[in-house]
């Protein structure tokens, strides 16, 4: 066709396309999730799986909570009231806290942040979720078909001997859900140690990483023992021989260490992260470099080390010897230590800062005030004295919810509202964001400080009824669950409708420093166009012009 | 040889093999393919810190019912073939050598040396495996497992224990099944990958520069084998042994 060169050419517009290419738009159809080894995408997969979970795990409390409005508890039957708080516990613990920000958020950022192309293993990645998945429908289905009445702490021998429910295959499903655990952890700590950017040293990694890493450590190490026990137990249950049942020679006592040496540091699964979310949040809402960075990192591993280290101190009063429970005590009130440094690190952080007070940056704080509230109860129950009279009341759940759901869940709410604009490229409602804080941190006080003051006086856990002196307390502990359930839907609707009315997020609408910042939002699927290089340690804010200030 | 290939110098030729084989096996997220074999080295370190504790969970569960009930875990100790147990212990040190003979061959890229290697090591755990089932047949046939076939009169009176020890004869026994069960599942595992591995290498998919995949199965076997060899005094060499407990 060598004529054609003296034709004129005809003009046309040249069409772009519309749509720049992303994780989410690369590959389109149900399929292309579900076989997908995207870290971003299986990241979304999880984000997905333990919302539902969430929303499952907080409605059987809500019934329970609803019951516990009089003293005579007459909403539901003791029996379905101890089933609802089993199954409550058991999808908190094991399938929302857990997971809920390594596998989701953590997943999504970990290789961002340090400027790989994906986790270090993309397929066990993908068979992680498909674990998680397989282990909450199967759990799911056993708790709620016939359900499970031991409590999430599972004790022996009422577990492995009295109860008729269906033990064996809750157990089951949550050793399925702990391999999948085991798989992110091991992911996560090859992909920091082998994955990072060229000038990524470990004292520039984001602290984040470095609290995912301690998390992983912790995955890694207690899982298989809480597995192992939970195996023990099935065997017991199927073949009857009494390896934790007293009256066949076993030691029930054996279970509580072996399960508390998995559930003790697993306490520190469950807000390690979160701290890594604060620690995130903080600096780039107050425009100020985090203080004392180093100090933070190694608190982080400080927590982690300390942390198998006092499963004891849930046991003062199962028998253990007064020696072995004073070390315990003592070596309970040094975990404190290593969390004070972050507390008093964030604090130093914000002094003389310029702060904003968008949404994720209100979680943050109220995860600061609750974390801490919840940390200073801990000491009065790692006191031998103290834990003795409060032991099994509710001043302990009290506690460990300013921990798990004070601390955890609204670390976990900072995070996402902190990636939201990166993960969907959209933003959100600034308006209802900063109601939802608002609420949720209101809504959680009132719900959990008067279990503080009726577990000091003596209202034991896991009874469905209670002595009228209680009630005032009961009341306003269940309104303040009403409130807190209207800040958690919240969040579920204008997080949704931002993804089809929010405005365009833009690469960076916070104006912040880590590298997942530095790529498009929502990022392509090779995250980066170029492999970055990395020249200063994080949170460099005070180096940034104004301008770039939100 | 295609005619592209006559006109390449042997340098030339191999840089080109080589290219090819990191378009090949490289995954995208690593640099080159001493990363990526890094990483999976690094990977199964991590995953054998967690069959420590898997396997540490038992141990200690063990040691502490053996140390409360000594005197019927020593009787029952007693009745394991502890000839079996000491012979599989050889072949399973026997597969180790091989196994260490692949990584060695593999580094050095000497298919045929690496596949028979692989091969010896399959064979070793195969007859670990048929000895260990053997075993479990002449304890079926002994009375030894608990909860199934299981005469606890005879604990009484042959062996002169209380009635109220024979639960913890039980749980000796129950322990055994469990530490030995799990520990022929990682040997199963470790076989099917063996006989995957053989087949690749057979193939001549390894190389000098990518040979991470018999590596990793190495540190896998040899852990293996490891546990073996605390499981062997733990459960067989227990208690005073007579020649009458030869079981031969």
């Amino acid at each position: 066709m060598s004529g054609a060169t003296l034709q004129p050419v005809p003009r046309r517009t040249v069409r772009l396309p519309p749509v720049r290419e992303t994780y989410l738009n690369v590959a389109r159809g149900v399929t292309s999730w579900l076989l997908t080894k995207d870290h971003k995408r299986i990241g979304l997969l999880y984000l997905v799986s333990v919302t539902v979970m969430f929303f499952i795990g907080g409605f059987a409390i809500a019934i329970a909570r609803l019951n516990l409005l009089t003293p005579e508890g007459g909403l539901v039957q003791a029996d379905t009231y101890n089933r609802l708080f089993t199954l409550h516990g058991v999808i908190m613990v094991f399938f929302f806290l857990v997971p809920v920000v390594p596998a989701s958020l953590g997943n999504f950022m970990l290789p961002m942040m340090i400027g790989a192309k994906d986790l270090a293993f993309p397929r066990l990645n993908l068979l992680s979720w498909y674990l998680y998945m397989l282990g909450a429908a199967w759990t799911l289905y056993a708790m709620l078909a016939g359900g499970v009445d031991t409590g999430w702490t599972f004790y022996t021998p009422y577990s492995s001997e009295a109860s008729h429910y269906n033990v064996v295959a809750t157990m089951v499903g949550v050793v399925i859900a702990g391999f999948s655990s085991l798989l992110t952890g091991l992911n996560f700590i090859v992909t920091t140690h082998w994955l990072r950017a060229p000038g990524m040293h470990w004292f520039r990694l984001p602290i984040f990483v470095w609290t995912l890493y301690a998390t992983s450590l912790i995955f890694l190490l207690a899982v298989p023992v809480l597995a192992m026990a939970l195996i023990l137990v099935v065997i017991e249950r199927i073949w009857q021989i009494g390896i934790f049942d007293p009256s066949l020679g076993g030691d029930p006592v054996l279970f509580q260490h072996l399960f508390w040496f998995y559930s003790h540091p697993a306490v520190y699964i469950m807000i390690l992260p979160g701290m890594g979310v604060v620690s995130e949040v903080i600096p780039c809402f107050a425009r100020k470099q985090l203080y004392g960075y180093n100090f933070v990192a190694y608190s982080s591993f400080g927590i982690a080390c300390l942390g198998f280290l006092v499963w004891g101190h849930h046991m003062f009063v199962a028998g253990i010897s007064l020696y072995s429970a004073l070390i315990f005590s003592s070596l309970s009130f040094l975990v404190a230590i290593p969390s004070a440094v972050k507390v008093f690190n964030w604090t130093a952080t914000l002094y003389k800062s310029s702060i904003s007070f968008q949404a994720p940056m209100l979680f943050a704080l109220g995860f600061v005030a609750l974390f801490t509230v919840g940390g200073m109860t801990g000491l009065f129950l790692a006191s031998l004295g103290v834990d003795m009279h409060v032991h099994d009341t509710y001043f302990v759940i009290a506690h460990f919810h300013f921990i798990m759901v004070g601390g955890m869940v609204m670390a976990y709410m900072g995070g996402l509202h902190y990636w939201w604009p990166k993960i969907t490229g959209r933003m959100y409602s600034e308006w209802w964001s900063r109601l939802s804080a608002i609420i949720i941190f209101v809504g959680f006080f009132l719900t959990f400080l008067p279990q503080f003051v009726v577990g000091y006086n003596g209202m034991p856990r896991r009874y469905h009824k209670y002595v009228p002196e209680f009630e005032v307390w009961n009341i306003l502990s269940t309104a303040g669950a009403s409130i807190l359930s209207a800040g958690y839907v919240l969040p579920l609707c204008y997080l949704l409708l931002s993804l089809r009315y929010g405005k365009r997020a833009g690469a960076n609408p916070w104006g912040a420093t880590g590298l997942e910042w530095q790529t498009a939002s929502p990022p392509p699927k090779e995250n980066f166009a170029v492999t970055p290089v990395v020249v200063r340690p994080p949170y460099q804010y005070h180096l940034m012009k104004a301008q770039n200030e939100p | 040889m295609s005619p592209e290939n006559a006109l390449l110098t042997p340098a030339d030729r191999e840089m080109l093999e080589h290219t090819m084989l990191v378009r090949d096996r490289l995954e995208e997220q690593y640099h080159d393919l001493e990363q990526q074999s890094h990483a999976a080295a690094a990977g199964m370190w991590v995953f054998l810190a967690t069959e420590v504790m898997f396997f540490g969970t038992l141990f200690v569960s063990l040691g502490i019912y053996r140390f409360l009930y000594g005197e019927a875990c020593e009787a029952a100790s007693e009745k394991l073939n502890w000839a079996i147990g000491g012979i599989n212990t050889i072949v399973l040190l026997i597969s180790s050598f091989t196994m260490a003979l692949a990584v060695h061959y593999a580094r050095l890229e000497r298919r045929k040396a690496l596949t028979t290697c692989l091969l010896l090591t399959g064979l070793f755990g195969l007859c670990f495996m048929g000895l260990k089932a053997y075993e479990y047949y002449t304890d079926y046939v002994e009375n030894l497992i608990p909860g199934w076939r299981f005469v606890s009169q005879e604990w009484v009176d042959q062996e002169g224990l209380s009635p109220d020890q024979v639960p913890h004869v039980k749980l000796f026994l129950l322990f055994y099944w469990i530490m030995t069960a799990f520990h022929a599942l990682h040997v199963t595992i470790g076989l099917c990958a063996v006989a995957i591995i053989a087949v690749l290498a057979r193939q001549g998919r390894f190389t000098r520069s990518y040979y991470a995949p018999v590596d990793v199965l190495g540190l896998y076997w040899h852990f293996v084998d490891l546990v073996w060899i605390f499981l062997l005094p733990m459960l067989y060499l227990l208690g005073t042994h007579s020649a009458d407990s030869l079981h031969l």
